[in-house]
């Protein structure tokens, strides 16, 4: 399944309740995580989710390695890391979008809140509810704005009347900041708004939902400085009520949006730490050298 | 963590920092230089060497503007992070110290010419014996700051910040010692007053060698050690003894 066709299920998986996605159970394991190389403090105070001992294989290749780490409630926690580093890899951990990769094999353990969320009887559809994801290029449903953002709430059963649903979809796009740009086009398709507010749409569709945690993979990296900057707005406005996880390019995004950074390469979480300290006075070498533009 | 000093993929980066840095430390080498002329202008009651160091304090402060709109620009253009960031904000309060080291120097070059104005008989020369000496420490306190600076050398940064409670030892008995010649003999106090201007101007930059080598500790360690000792001395000292203390 080519990469856009797997996100535009998983985002059909998070809105409607038919689950299509193939169930293969990954072994849990906690594997001895005291020996991690990582720098910088692993826990916070108020978890939300609970990474231990992660191990991400695709076949033979070992592409997340033992990795630890807590994610806090309500923070924004950013990825960052060169291409390939697993940045990514671990962030579909977290909603077990790897599980449809044939050849993916995990182990460790994830929570969310007490859940393992690789248990056998979680039903993935649900978690993909809780845990929603943004994807790199905003991928509306060819339907209309209403649409895209009712269908999750209407399948998931979170309403009963019309009216109500009305004022969920309303509330979303309003929380969304979507809401003044599409009020009066409402039964336009999705996709003819623009990038940055199809981008938006799709933040909308994610937290229809209710989910409780929202993972975003470059969301802005197909946008224009001012659609990225009303997208970084609405992420700090967000974590009032979500736990954010985003993976970027940019440094300077991970730097203005996150309360904390951890830093990927080559498949280890070599550090993670306060986003202010990261970028001022980053403790490990790979770290230092990868944010000021060193890397060989 | 230490600065890294693996080259930028951006090669321009490691350029236009480089020259940032050789800028800070020949406008440090300028300043050093003031100072000397400036006590030998004294010494030696030369006045046109004095007057010489008023009108080159225009270099260094030429300097400190360029050096200001290198930092500005490299800021806005190649967003600095991490050590990077660190350098360029410790060169940038660097220069401001280094500034203040240049105004020191040309002080010292007036006190000079008010001193040997050709009216009043020169002063004895018991008036100025402090002053070598302290123009020496505070000479060397600044040499070994740009050379920390060069060398990135925090040990020899901390070696400047113990040098400079010396200094201040020093600024105090020559201060005593004045005030016992003022109150012996009120003629010299026209000319004591003078010296007393001088040798807190000497005093002053060893208080900005300090802050240089306190720029060096955070720009290597990432430490802001000023901010921890002034922190100390707000618990530890009332408000009336740091008042006294700090002028």
């Amino acid at each position: 399944m080519s990469t856009t066709a797997l996100e535009t299920k998983v985002a059909l998986d998070q809105a409607l309740d038919l689950n299509t996605a193939p169930r293969k159970q990954s072994s849990v394991e906690v594997t001895d995580y005291d020996n991690r190389q990582t720098v910088g403090k692993i826990t916070v105070d108020h978890p939300k989710m609970v990474c231990r001992g992660v191990n991400v294989y695709y076949g033979e290749k070992h592409a997340i390695k033992n990795v630890g780490l807590d994610i806090g409630a309500n923070e924004v926690i950013a990825f960052i890391g060169p291409s390939g580093c697993g940045k990514s890899t671990f962030l579909r951990c977290l909603n077990r979008m790897n599980d449809t990769i044939s050849i993916c094999r995990i182990t460790g353990q994830i929570k969310l809140d007490e859940d393992d969320i690789y248990d056998k009887s979680v039903d993935v559809v649900q978690l993909r509810a809780r845990v929603g994801m943004v994807f790199q290029k905003p991928n509306p449903f060819p339907k209309s704005i209403y649409e895209n953002v009712a269908y999750g709430p209407r399948i998931h059963g979170m309403v009963n009347t019309k009216a109500e649903l009305d004022d969920l979809v309303r509330d979303s796009l309003e929380r969304a900041g979507l809401i003044k740009e599409v009020e009066k086009r409402m039964n336009e398709p999705g996709t003819s708004l623009s990038g940055g507010q199809q981008q938006r749409l799709c933040i909308a569709r994610a937290i229809a939902v209710n989910p409780e945690v929202i993972l975003m993979d470059e969301p802005c990296s197909a946008l224009d400085p001012i659609a990225t900057a009303k997208i970084e707005e609405l992420i700090d406005e967000l974590r009032e009520n979500y736990t954010i996880i985003i993976v970027t390019h940019s440094m300077q995004q991970a730097a203005r949006v996150s309360q904390r950074t951890a830093y990927f390469h080559l498949g280890d979480l070599i550090e993670v730490g306060e986003t202010d300290q990261i970028f001022t006075n980053p403790k490990h070498k790979l770290t230092e050298d990868y944010i000021t533009g060193r890397f060989g | 963590m230490a600065i890294s000093q693996d080259a930028h993929t951006v090669k321009q980066f490691d350029i236009q920092l480089a020259n940032l840095r050789n800028l800070v430390l020949e406008m440090g080498g300028l300043a050093e230089d003031q100072i000397k002329r400036a006590i030998a202008a004294l010494d030696e009651e030369d006045m046109a060497a004095a007057r010489e160091v008023i009108a080159r304090d225009r270099l260094i402060n030429g300097m400190q503007l360029k050096a200001d709109e290198d930092c500005v620009s490299l800021i806005a253009l190649r967003q600095p992070v991490g050590g990077d960031l660190r350098m360029i904000m410790s060169l940038a309060n660097t220069v401001t110290d280094l500034e203040r080291i240049g105004d020191g120097a040309k002080k010292i070059a007036r006190m000079a010419i008010q001193i040997y104005d050709g009216v009043s008989s020169p002063p004895s020369a018991k008036l100025l014996r402090d002053v070598t000496p302290m123009a020496e420490l505070a000479a060397g306190m600044l040499h070994d700051s740009l050379d920390a600076l060069a060398r990135l050398d925090v040990e020899k940064a901390l070696t400047i910040i113990h040098s400079d409670d010396e200094l201040d030892q020093e600024f105090q008995s020559a201060l005593r010692r004045l005030i016992t010649y003022m109150m012996e003999d009120s003629r010299t106090i026209g000319h004591a007053i003078n010296v007393v201007f001088i040798v807190k101007a000497l005093e002053r930059i060893g208080d900005h060698c300090k802050n240089i080598a306190e720029h060096i500790v955070y720009l290597v360690e990432g430490k802001n050690i000023q901010r921890r000792r002034n922190i100390d001395m707000d618990t530890n000292t009332s408000g009336s003894a740091r008042a006294a203390s700090e002028e």
